[in-house]
């Protein structure tokens, strides 16, 4: 099995504003980080530009980072142990502040591609479960087992 | 607290009363990779058999872990066998007597101070606290010496301070936005003190403390693209 992610954040201005210069900055040399990342398999990609973000119909300021793993160890060591970290320590200068989750995971079987809508489906599950086998977290993990 | 799992702490300390014992644990941790039979023998001084002797034991202990490496780089027929290695195992063990439990509320701090958003403040005693340990330092220790009491076991990599260990290791598994930017900011008032310019910024990488330190811009030495995804200096960092 591998491990999906999705995670979502509202800009606090649109992408071309300066309040989010260094965000866009970002993108290339990190979306490049993920793609050669041990353990990446797939993430969703808004165009063949480094920096397209992903288009959707969930409104405008909406971020949306969806991609695919082969363990919560790779995702984990991208996410908190690479260049990235730095960068996700800015959030709150590009982003809104949320109480509800903003970040699921859930097990896929390899080879198999997710649509964004089955992620935001996942997410929608979270925010009205609570973390389950179906829709977690880091912090409340569930391995393939169920466990 | 459980009273078996405490046993077995104890039991693992108690493995490192032999100071041969704790002098093969110590250069084995200290290398940060896999140590061959040969190698911790000659460091400690001992012969190759009674070194494989207590290695064993601090495998038995939980406190190393053993694998089987080819130590000559040859493959194929002709390159031997495989040889024993050694490296630091992964749990980590912890006596206190009377027993106490840091740990449990440290975690529920954490939760708090995130649902709170209160990681601007925590970052902000994270300082205050890293500005106190340098002042009470005794005054002529170097960084790498202050680092090392800390825990952090640093080394040295292309000019600047790396730290094989993170003294947070549970709370920055569990919360690692919050834990390793209050570190940072730890690390970043250790440094209050020593004027020396040095500069304390994030460069994460797997199995190892995000925090690494390099000379100031006078300092120079550090070739490292330590660029944009950093934010090293203090005024920034307070800006989240």
């Amino acid at each position: 099995m591998h491990l999906a992610q999705l995670n979502v954040a509202q800009l606090i201005a649109p992408l071309d504003a300066p309040q989010l210069a260094d965000f866009v900055a970002a993108l290339e040399p990190i979306n490049a980080i993920a793609d050669t990342a041990p353990g990446f398999v797939w993430r969703l990609k808004g165009g063949d530009q480094p920096t397209d973000t992903v288009k959707h119909d969930y409104g405008d300021h909406l971020l949306v980072n969806f991609s695919v793993w082969e363990s919560r160890e790779a995702l984990w060591n991208f996410v908190y142990r690479s260049p990235h970290l730095p960068v996700l320590r800015r959030r709150r200068e590009w982003f809104h502040r949320v109480a509800e989750p903003y970040t699921v995971m859930w097990w896929v079987p390899r080879g198999y591609t997710p649509s964004l809508e089955e992620g935001m489906a996942r997410l929608d599950l979270l925010r009205s479960q609570g973390p389950t086998s179906e829709a977690f977290t880091f912090q409340d993990f569930y391995d393939f087992s169920g466990t | 607290m459980e009273i078996e799992a405490h046993d077995d702490d104890l039991d693992a300390v108690g493995a490192l009363g032999d100071p041969v014992r704790r002098a093969l644990y110590r250069f084995v941790v200290g290398q940060g990779r896999d140590v061959g039979r040969e190698e911790a023998a000659t460091a400690a001084g001992i012969g190759r058999t009674l070194a494989a002797f207590h290695l064993d034991k601090l495998v038995e202990a939980g406190l190393l872990e053993q694998g089987f490496r080819r130590l000559t780089g040859r493959t194929g027929p002709g390159s031997g066998r495989p040889a024993k290695v050694y490296r630091r195992g992964a749990g980590e063990r912890a006596v206190s007597l009377p027993p106490r439990d840091y740990r449990t509320m440290a975690l529920i701090l954490a939760e708090a101070v995130e649902t709170l958003g209160g990681e601007e403040q925590a970052e902000a005693a994270a300082r205050r606290a890293g500005e106190r340990l340098a002042a009470d330092a005794v005054p002529d220790a170097d960084l790498s010496a202050l680092l090392a009491r800390r825990g952090y076991e640093p080394y040295e990599e292309d000019g600047r301070i790396r730290l094989r260990n993170c003294p947070f290791h549970v709370l920055a598994d569990d919360r690692p936005l919050l834990v390793c930017s209050m570190n940072l900011a730890l690390c970043q008032g250790l440094l209050s003190a020593s004027g020396t310019g040095e500069r304390a910024v994030l460069d994460p990488r797997p199995g190892e403390c995000c925090v690494v330190f390099s000379p100031g811009p006078s300092g120079g030495g550090a070739s490292n693209g330590d660029g944009a995804f950093h934010e090293g200096d203090a005024s920034k960092s307070n800006e989240n």
